[in-house]
């Protein structure tokens, strides 16, 4: 029995998601059992997707089987291997905690929206997030991408009859499909040269292309994928679409299908292309390190807290990609070992990051679920209203801020040494480069850490700002137990990262086609040794014992030599006056010196508006008025004048517009003609 | 077994006693040559130590409006210093937990700390400690990347994160020869006076509400939290000077424990200290603390610093 249930776990998964779109449909007026039906469908079927994945990771045997095939040209082939397990297990990890989460979650939207529909979608969304990383060749990929973005973008508009939430999904839509027009026509030029739709024909297939061929192929993919993941400047749909969406999907969305874009790069980049060309390598970290550096100053000004979030996801895709263009990097040169290291690292951040990431917008969903408001500003106070809340999101603030002993730390060192260890490289502008990237990335995460600290401090520490926080109340178990779960893998892939690096060491060197570093982790003496030569190792087990320990002995011992502590407890030193909420540090207030010293990047316009009693004298200000908004550089200079292009030349184009079928008929005709004499 | 605690053991349990023991010196002695320079007698050396005392004894009073970040904080940030410094050579050039981490992770360590003593500032809801906090952490998010780099730098002629190896390979006579050494130094200095709050960053005598940083985070702590923070600062402050000193100008430091070699090294060690700490208290006496929008140049500096020396190294000029 349950061998049968091992090896037909993806069937169950496939399944039990469709069983769950259908029945939540079906069940739509009885809205509570409509949602357990949805959400208990999305869990079971997560933990079959972590069977799955698991059972190919630790047989190493893949997985690949095609349905019958009925329509020319449409296989339906599924294939997983190492690297697809691996993010189906990522899937599968965020997955399960969204859907305990979402049991209460959704009672939110009970009245308000159709509960059906959103359990429809919700599975289906989860469904082709998983059929995206199995597909097997290029049409069935693109039907399931696609089948992804639809899926995602009914999401983005469940709350219909908000504008704000039209316009996003209507962003979100167009720059969605202009990914996966890039995507298409990356893979089918790879179809032209192999001949063959399936991925496993398409395998290094980069050797047999013209060099002309396959830059095309990476610069489709990388804008294509890219702008899925979220890379400056493709980034604009993602702060509007995720704060758009229910809590619950834009988890989902954050942390898991942003992922599906890296999944699909490394997939292209490394098992087709093969990663031998250094200028992709060099682009792709560029950029990268610009997505890193603008994703976390855009989040410093925001007090929103979802948009806040989602340009973090802009940083941490930002991350993951560096760790990504360095292996590129690495492996053109032929430093195979080093290409493995930086790899590992931008992988293992995937998966942090869909922890961590999945984790801070459950968190900005309970609190949104109890105090309506996504504002910072109106915020504080929650930890003593929502303790369990509060810690859960104090560990993904941790976490993304990359500080031992947390999990984003684990990645973002690995990611750190990789970028150490390019000075065996030879190349001075290739060195300085790194150099930079190195600083960049270490202001990307000191600057988090100063983000994470607005976040945290401004909504859950001192006092309630407004009356929606004074009356906030913690949530119920599911949303606990999901927070819970996603907390506690932060702690354990922070403080015991070596399983998950010895599997990534394996899927590395099959992508890179190199034997596998030897001693990466050390089971007995739980040390991460990335290089041979000693240049850096850690244990994160001793460290986080370490920390712990002196805590607990500090503790123990100032009792015991100076005694019980007498404490009392008083008012806030505030000169005497009256201490009220309005008198804290804002969210704004605290990201203000940034913003000064970053003037540059945010071109801010402030105005300031002041009345006095008397305009002549001005001696007494009656009233001040202050207005501060940020230029987004790369909507004033890139998108404003690609949009005024396209608004130009369709205004010229009406003059061919003469409202006659005959006319049209005829462009057509001679279209046809024109195809058929250049492209036979 | 002895050789275990001969060569781990005893060695860490001397560095955590140096460690706890000697920093509130550095303080005393940073106090009495400002005392000097300001023409004031000052008190003694040995005050920061009866601060100390003074404060475990006394009440503690927490703010009504605090949540547990507060009382969990103090612990959190003498832990973490407390283990950064565990992790460098102080007068043996194999750190007594040096193999646990690398410097990357040391940095880190002093960031999750500070991460806390920014929550902190904001626990109490008053706008000193929320003022406190913002700058902290403004000026903490320049002068860690700055940090980074410039121990890269230095790593990068010895191939090493390791700070033990780092020294080991090390010498004074290098460090006057090559342009890595100097211009990290000189950006390891800045990144220092920075992170410990120092003149021109910071100033650690004031409590004027438009200058303090590290100073308005704490306000609102007492009795023997006061004293925990007070003594990571210290502990920080001596972090900080053993780095410059061990890396940059690594004598007198032994390899094997003698009793005679662990006497000798440990004297060297506190004078090298001492020594910088004295140039600290010049520095502070004689410049005037920047505004506030004036320390990023310095920090860029720093940065840039750093970056000169790597190029500089890299083209081999």
């Amino acid at each position: 029995m349950l061998a049968f249930l091992i090896n037909n776990s993806f069937t169950f998964l496939i399944l039990f998601l469709l069983a769950g779109a259908f029945s939540a449909f079906i069940f739509a007026k009885n809205k509570d059992l409509s949602n357990i039906i949805a959400c208990s469908a999305a869990a079971i079927a997560s933990i079959f997707g972590g069977i799955t994945a698991l059972s190919v990771i630790i047989t190493g045997k893949s997985l690949a089987f095609s349905l019958p095939q009925t329509i020319p040209y449409f296989h339906i082939t599924f294939f997983v291997d190492n690297l697809a397990a691996y993010f189906i297990l990522i899937i599968s990890i965020v997955t399960i905690a969204v859907s305990i989460y979402a049991i209460e979650y959704v009672k939110e939207y009970f009245g308000k929206y159709n509960i059906g529909v959103l359990g429809f979608l919700y599975n289906i969304f989860i469904l082709s997030l998983f059929l995206v990383v199995s597909a097997g060749n290029i049409f069935w990929f693109l039907i399931v991408w696609e089948l992804m973005s639809v899926s995602s973008y009914f999401l983005v508009i469940y709350e219909y009859d908000k504008e704000e939430n039209q316009k996003a999904g209507f962003l979100y839509f167009i720059m969605t499909h202009i990914g996966a027009a890039f995507i298409s026509l990356a893979l089918l030029l790879l179809y032209k040269y192999s001949g063959s739709l399936n991925f496993a024909d398409l395998n290094n297939i980069g050797s047999a292309l013209p060099s002309a061929t396959k830059d095309t192929v990476f610069l489709l993919a990388f804008l294509g994928f890219g702008s899925k993941a979220g890379i400056v400047p493709l980034h604009i749909w993602l702060p509007a679409a995720h704060p758009a969406a229910p809590s619950h999907v834009s988890s989902l969305m954050s942390g898991v299908m942003l992922k599906i874009a890296i999944y699909g790069f490394i997939r292209v980049i490394f098992s087709f292309l093969g990663a031998s060309v250094l200028w992709w390598g060099i682009l792709v970290i560029i950029i990268a390190t610009i997505s890193a550096i603008l994703g976390v100053l855009y989040a410093l000004t925001e007090h929103d807290m979802k948009r806040l979030l989602a340009f973090h996801s802009v940083e941490n895709i930002g991350i993951i990609l560096i760790g990504v263009g360095g292996a590129m990097i690495f492996s053109s040169l032929g430093f195979y070992s080093l290409a493995a290291v930086a790899l590992i690292g931008g992988l293992f951040h995937t998966l942090n990051h869909a922890v961590f990431k999945g984790l801070l917008f459950l968190g900005a969903g309970a609190i949104i679920k109890s105090t309506h408001t996504r504002n910072m500003e109106d915020l504080g106070g929650l930890i003593k209203l929502m303790p369990y809340t509060a810690l859960f999101f104090l560990i993904g603030a941790v976490s993304i801020s990359a500080l031992p002993p947390f999990n984003g730390f684990a990645s973002e060192w690995l990611v750190f040494q990789s970028l150490f260890a390019s000075i065996a490289i030879s190349g001075l502008a290739l060195k300085i480069l790194f150099a930079i990237v190195i600083a960049v990335l270490a202001l990307t995460s000191a600057l988090a850490a100063a983000c994470f600290v607005k976040a945290f401090g401004i909504t859950f520490l001192a006092l309630p700002r407004s009356e929606h926080a004074e009356h906030a109340k913690e949530a119920g178990w599911p949303i606990k137990l999901g927070m819970g779960f996603l907390a506690l893998l932060c702690i354990v892939f922070g403080v015991y990262p070596l399983p998950v690096l010895n599997l990534l060491n394996t899927i590395a060197s099959g992508l890179l086609s190199n034997p596998i570093i030897p001693n990466l982790t050390n089971s007995s003496t739980l040390f991460v040794t990335p290089f041979t030569n000693g240049f850096s190792s850690f244990s994160p087990v001793w460290i986080a014992v370490l920390i712990l320990g002196i805590v607990i002995i500090s503790y123990i011992l100032e009792r015991i030599l100076i005694g019980k502590i007498k404490k009392r407890a008083y008012n806030t030193w505030d000169c005497g006056s009256h201490l009220n909420p309005r008198m804290q540090y804002t969210a704004t207030a605290f990201s203000k010196p940034i913003q000064m010293i970053f003037k540059n990047i945010y071109r801010p316009h402030e105005k300031i508006e002041t009345n006095y009693y008397n305009e002549g004298t001005k001696y007494f200000m009656k009233q001040m008025k202050y207005e501060t908004a940020l230029t987004e550089i790369y909507g004033k200079y890139l998108y404003t004048p690609i949009a005024d292009f396209i608004i130009y030349f369709s205004t010229k184009m009406h003059r061919v517009q003469y409202g006659n079928v005959h006319i049209y008929l005829l462009y057509i005709f001679i279209t046809l003609i024109a195809l058929l004499m250049f492209f036979k | 077994m002895n050789q275990i605690i001969i060569n781990t053991i005893l060695p860490g349990l001397m560095q955590l006693g140096i460690i706890l023991f000697i920093s509130p010196l550095i303080v005393g002695v940073i106090r009495k040559i400002k005392a000097f320079f300001q023409n004031r007698r000052g008190a003694d050396f040995l005050q920061p130590y009866r601060n100390l005392r003074k404060q475990f004894q006394k009440e503690v009073v927490i703010s009504s409006t605090a949540s547990w970040i507060t009382p969990a904080m103090p612990y959190i940030l003498f832990s973490t210093t407390i283990a950064a410094a565990l992790l460098i050579p102080t007068f043996m050039v194999i750190a007594p937990l040096g193999g646990l981490a690398d410097t990357l992770t040391i940095i880190y360590l002093l960031a999750l700390g500070s991460f806390f003593l920014a929550l902190a500032g904001l626990d109490q809801g008053s706008a000193f400690g929320g003022m406190g906090s913002s700058r902290h952490m403004t000026i903490a998010s320049l002068s860690e990347p700055a940090m980074i780099l410039s121990i890269f730098a230095v790593g990068v002629n010895s191939a090493t994160g390791n700070i033990s190896q780092l020294i080991s390979q090390g010498s004074v006579s290098e460090f006057f020869l090559n342009p890595l050494y100097v211009f990290s130094f000189l950006a390891l200095f800045i990144v220092m006076i920075a992170e410990t709050s120092r003149i021109p960053v910071d100033n650690p005598a004031t409590h004027l509400e438009l200058t303090m940083i590290h100073e308005a985070m704490i306000l609102d702590y007492s009795g023997r939290y006061l004293a925990f923070i007070e003594w990571s600062s210290a502990i920080k402050l001596m972090l900080f000077l053993t780095l410059l000193a061990n890396i940059f100008f690594p004598i007198g430091i032994i390899t094997n424990l003698t009793v005679f070699g662990a006497i000798a090294a440990i004297i060297i060690y506190i004078i090298k200290i001492l020594i910088f700490a004295s140039v600290i208290a010049i520095i502070e006496s004689t410049m005037a603390k920047f505004r506030l929008f004036r320390v990023p140049d310095l920090l860029w500096i720093a940065f840039m610093l750093s970056l000169l020396g790597i190029i500089i190294h890299f083209a081999n000029i």
